[in-house]
């Protein structure tokens, strides 16, 4: 498998993605089906997956602590420990986690400002790792605030953070975009943000050879997967108008446990919903389980505390080792020979047994 | 112009077109890294070529100081000694030098001073590919030689206690 | 006849793979310079691992069992159902490539199938054709392939292209440590019997012995009594070492590395210095030669061969009557104390909390395991002033620090080796912040792969570690590389030797005794290599 191929796979998938809703609701009609089956089913496999995924999971043990020490460990009262990367306790253990879900740390550990000399004098220059964080961080925030900005949609009335978050992300309406009165929309943000750090997550694929050579349709897939979710919403938001009420009629509907499926919501509708439901669909089975893994990684979620406390090993067994008395046995004249102390003496019973044997 | 102006003016073109060479050498996949990794410890193979590249041109090309060439030769070539290059394929950077010049320059060979000063260029970018293929031979005696003292070595204190101990000898490989 | 080929083409690496294929496709070559040797039958069966047998990596046939397929698939099943490791680390990487160029082999060689993500999906591959239904199904597709004798010879040579350093495990966002893949894969290689001799013959001669060069107790003897008479030579103390002797307070044990292998020696006399210094502020401590190795190969094969050797520091703890253990300077071996022996082993019931007899310190750290550090235990007796020392001994040495990866990324233990070498020497620099400390970069040889016919990869492997030593040494003139362990004691002048011959390579507790000023102590005119001590040359 090389890279193009990977890509044209991941885009092979993706083609049924668009195509089903678009045929679905579009010619076939079936808006019951699309706008409110399909969700439920993928929001049942999403949560049912991910449950099954932690529980396989929690079901292997951890049979040793194994933390990767990332600091100086807490040792003398003298020597300064580094109490987060070289956690102690659970303290210092919850403390590098929440560094290392919401920071992305250990990511941004390998990032380094640097400075070059060149003709016209020493020139920062930002390695490419820094953007990995950069980007990682500003599609994973984007993605989460777009999320909660939905529930704008399900929820009536719409909840305080909502309009706290909207107001925020929409900020560039004020100032930057006086032409409003044209019936276009406040710019979010994290549209922006998303869109452009899932391209660059793209781009870097196709273009680092290191990363090209690594990548997976599996890799590809998703981040088309988000890709086309986000210009579908986009699209919705900019260009091609949906009728706003109906769709909250249905998303409440959904979320009140009261499905309906109203007329007259845009095709492109489903196909941003479609895309949604494949991809919570998708989740359980795939890398972005990494959402759940991390917080299981034995290399990061336990203290440093080895040989402070035992850690137990549900599956210790007893193995046979060489033992003393046979290593006596075998050595026990030259042992004596060399003024090395014994167990027993060269004519005591077991001795001699041994040495019959 | 000068030979020697010539190739001061296309210096920095000719010594990155000779930095891709030798890069080029390289599985396709690793370059973008050997080439854009600039901290000299985490991509110490493509800095290393590409500061003692620099060095070499300007050695070769005005002030020939033959140990300032031997050192750069030698971090290069004691990299490429110990990856999977056939030993043509270690030291052939060197002459490809050669080629690079004449296409870059491209001046007429054929008159003069330029003439002269051209075969001059290339007699020393010969001795330098020599040079270098000294050091990989060296370099590949030295693997040899290590390897046999680090095993008197893993056990030096028995040979020394059992009187066994010999002086690593001396290595002349007669030809 | 053809035409001589010009210098571009001859110097080009010829495993460029074509547009249209991927690693998958292209299969691992088995070359001179690289690879180790395989385990020797006699060896292998010594310690009854599987499919005992004389076998060539350079062969076609590896001589697998008949239902080596088989045998991989259960091993992998129930090492998935044993270890979440194992299971996480196949399912959540997301192919960012942060790991990618942080390998050292990956750095030294340019081989892309030496980033260590490419490492894991060697395995991963194969796993979800296995194990998940969509690899099941869609194949190549999915990222999956089938596990062909050609995939298994690609495993083995790449995990054996690994010293599960775990410098990649820092840089990866979820933690995806390479190593604990590397020890599972090297597990199962060792299912079919898959090992290499550098690693099996240690392991056999550790069992019967108690160190890896099977060496037996008299000869351990006479190497001791050896270097009491060098170091009276040097300095006109004779200690007086214990060894296998019942009652003492502490149990001593090292790796044997220290006790035969240059220049380790000096770093085993510098220990039997310290002790004999000791004695007279009530030091009790014995060696052990049946525990006589603290290092541990087995942990290179697997887990349970690591157990058995590492069992006999417990068990001659118990039989000695010891109170406590008192671990030498040593990377791997660390590790595993660290993070296995207890939990091996343990509970260590029948021992104490360690606490010096020297200051009273209680050594929390070590309340479980039992086993101290002997930098620990020396950095304490520096800081309570219970030595005298002369660091100007130690003038003629410029020294920079190598932290080994496994007492810095297994442990964190970072400080302590640092503040003992500032008060036994007067010249100290650091290198660059990416290479040391948690960021250290690995000898290169680590993991049993310092065999002597695989030099080309070490050195490749070496090259991070030693192109900063070269900066130091041009930046400060460095002469001296210490550390704190006895693999890097021995590999490491290798590769220093080829890469930066001017810089030598010592053990921290060889500087802390050549600074160490004993009551009655004739002067000194040499160091413990027998080099004049600075101000002494002329007494030559
Ligand atoms: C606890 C929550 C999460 C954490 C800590 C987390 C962390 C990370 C990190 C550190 C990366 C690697 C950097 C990168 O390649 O961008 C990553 C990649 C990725 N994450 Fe997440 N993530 C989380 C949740 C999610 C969710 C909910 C999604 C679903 C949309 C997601 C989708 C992705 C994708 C698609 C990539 C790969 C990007 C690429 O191909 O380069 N993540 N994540
Ligand atoms: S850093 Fe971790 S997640 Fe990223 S490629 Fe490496 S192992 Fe996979
Ligand atoms: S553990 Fe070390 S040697 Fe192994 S892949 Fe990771 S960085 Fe490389």
């Amino acid at each position: 498998m090389n890279f193009i191929l990977g890509m044209v796979i991941a885009a092979i998938g993706m083609g049924p993605v668009v195509m089903i809703p678009l045929v679905g609701v579009g010619v076939l009609k079936l808006n019951f089906f699309f706008g409110v089956i399909v969700p439920y089913a993928a929001l049942a496999i999403f949560v049912i997956g991910i449950i099954y995924r932690v529980m396989n999971w929690s079901r292997s043990p951890v049979p040793y602590r194994i933390p990767t020490t990332a600091g100086q460990e807490w040792s003398f009262p003298w020597i300064k420990s580094n109490p987060i990367d070289n956690p102690k306790n659970t303290c210092g253990v919850v403390a590098r986690m929440i560094f290392e879900v919401l920071t992305f740390r250990s990511l941004f550990r390998h990032t380094k400002l640097e400075y070059r000399n060149t003709e016209t004098g020493p020139k920062i220059d930002y390695e490419w790792e820094k953007w990995l964080w950069l980007a990682a961080l500003a599609f994973h925030y984007s993605f989460l605030v777009i999320f909660l900005r939905h529930f704008r949609f399900f929820m009536e009335p719409v909840p305080g953070f909502v309009h706290l978050l909207e107001k925020l992300d929409g900020f560039m309406q004020l100032g930057l975009l006086p032409i409003n009165g044209l019936g276009t929309p406040g710019v979010y943000l994290t549209d922006m943000l998303l869109m452009l750090a899932v391209t660059y997550l793209l781009l870097r694929r196709i273009y680092i050879p290191q990363v090209r050579y690594i990548s997976l349709p599996a890799d590809y897939f998703p981040l088309f997967l988000i890709l086309t979710l986000g210009t579908t919403g986009i699209l919705m938001r900019y260009l091609i108008r949906v009728d706003i009420t109906a769709v909250k009629e249905l998303a409440i509907g959904l979320f009140t446990l009261h499905p309906v499926a109203p007329e007259g919501i845009g095709v492109i509708f489903y196909v941003h919903l479609f895309c949604l439901c494949v991809l919570i669909a998708y989740f359980p089975f795939s890398k972005l389980m990494h959402m759940a893994g991390i917080f299981l990684s034995p290399t990061r979620n336990l203290a440093n505390t080895s040989r402070m406390v035992r850690h137990v090993n549900p599956w210790n067994y007893p193995v046979k080792f060489h033992t003393y008395e046979a290593y006596e046995n075998e050595f026990r004249e030259h042992m004596i020979e060399a003024g090395l102390p014994v167990e027993k003496g060269l004519d005591s019973e077991p001795a001699k047994k041994a040495e019959e044997e | 112009m000068s030979l020697n102006g010539l190739l001061l003016d296309k210096r920095s073109s000719i010594i990155k077109k000779w930095r891709d060479l030798v890069i080029s050498t390289y599985p396709i996949d690793t370059q973008r890294f050997l080439k854009r990794e600039k901290d000299r410890f985490s991509n110490p193979v493509g800095q290393t070529i590409a500061e003692d590249l620099e060095i070499l041109y300007d050695q070769l090309i005005k002030d020939n100081d033959i140990d300032q060439i031997s050192r750069s030769l030698d971090n290069i070539v004691r990299i490429r000694a110990v990856q999977d290059f056939k030993p043509s394929a270690a030291v052939g950077f060197v002459l490809a030098l050669k080629r690079l010049i004449r296409k870059e320059i491209g001046v007429d060979t054929g008159q003069g001073e330029t003439k002269d000063d051209m075969e001059a260029l290339e007699e020393r970018i010969e001795a330098a590919a020599l040079l270098a293929f000294d050091i990989y031979a060296g370099c590949k005696k030295k693997l040899y030689e290590l390897r046999v003292i680090e095993a008197t070595n893993q056990v030096s204190s028995l040979l020394e206690r059992a009187n066994l101990k010999v002086e690593i000898p001396e290595f002349d490989p007669v030809l | 006849m053809a035409d001589t080929p010009k210098p571009e083409e001859l110097s080009k690496i010829d495993h460029a793979p074509p547009l249209m294929e991927g690693w998958m496709d292209v299969p691992a070559e088995i070359r001179p310079g690289i690879y180790c040797y395989g385990g020797k039958a006699k060896n292998v069966a010594a310690v009854g691992m599987p499919n005992p047998r004389d076998w060539n990596p350079a062969d076609d046939d590896w001589k697998l069992p008949e239902n080596w397929e088989q045998i991989i698939d259960e091993g992998m099943r129930d090492r998935l159902d044993k270890y979440r490791s194992f299971k996480l680390f196949m399912d959540i990487c997301v192919r960012c490539g942060a790991c990618a160029d942080k390998c050292h082999f990956f750095i030294g060689s340019g081989d892309p199938k030496n980033m260590p993500v490419m490492r894991a999906e060697l395995l991963r591959s194969v796993y979800r054709k296995k194990f998940t239904a969509a690899g099941k199904i869609l194949g190549k597709i999915a990222g999956a392939r089938k596990l062909t004798e050609e995939v298994l010879k690609e495993w083995w040579t790449y995990l054996y292209q690994c010293t599960e350093c775990r410098r990649c495990s820092l840089f990866c966002p979820y933690g995806i440590d390479m190593a604990e893949i590397t020890i599972m894969g090297r597990e199962l290689t060792n299912l079919l019997g898959l090992n290499i001799d550098w690693i099996a013959g240690p392991v056999a001669n550790c069992n019967r012995t108690g160190n890896h060069l099977g060496i037996q107790p008299h000869a351990y003897k006479d190497m001791i009594d050896f270097f009491v008479d060098e170091i009276e030579e040097v300095s006109g103390i004779r200690v007086e070492p214990d060894l296998n002797r019942k009652g003492a307070e502490i149990l001593f044990v090292t790796p044997s590395g220290d006790v035969f292998a240059d220049p380790g020696t000096y770093t085993a006399m510098g220990y039997l210095m310290l002790f004999h210094y000791l004695k007279a502020q009530g030091l009790d401590i014995t060696w052990s030669t049946y525990a006589s190795e603290g290092g541990n190969f087995g942990f290179f094969t697997s887990h349970e061969m690591a157990k058995r050797l590492n069992a006999k520091m417990y068990a001659e703890a118990k039989r000695l009557g010891v109170k406590w253990i008192l671990g030498g300077e040593c990377g791997h071996m660390w590790r595993v104390v660290h993070q296995y022996m207890n939990t091996w082993n343990g509970p260590a019931d029948f021992l104490e909390e360690p606490v010096s007899p020297i200051t009273g310190t209680k050594f929390e750290t070590a309340t479980g395991t039992k086993m101290v550090h002997i930098i620990e235990f020396t950095a304490d007796l520096i800081r309570n002033n219970r030595l005298k020392l002369d660091p100007s001994r130690n003038d003629n040495l410029i020294v920079t620090y190598h932290d080994s990866c496994n007492t810095s990324r297994g442990m964190g233990f970072l400080e302590e080796p640092r503040y003992v070498i500032k008060n036994v020497c007067n010249n100290f620099y650091e290198m660059p912040p990416n290479t040391i400390r948690e960021q250290t970069f690995c000898c290169g040889s680590g993991s049993g792969l310092n065999a002597g016919e695989d030099m080309e990869l070490r050195m490749r492997g070496g090259l991070p570690r030693a192109n900063a030593v070269k900066h130091v040494h041009e930046k400060y003139g460095v002469n001296m590389l210490s550390c704190i362990c006895a693999l890097d004691r021995a590999v490491l002048p290798t590769s220093l030797g080829y890469w930066v011959p001017e810089v030598a390579v010592t053990g921290v507790h060889e500087m802390v005794a050549n600074a160490l000023v004993f009551d009655g102590e004739k002067e000194r005119t040499t160091n413990l290599r027998g080099e004049p001590l600075p101000g002494m040359e002329d007494e030559e």
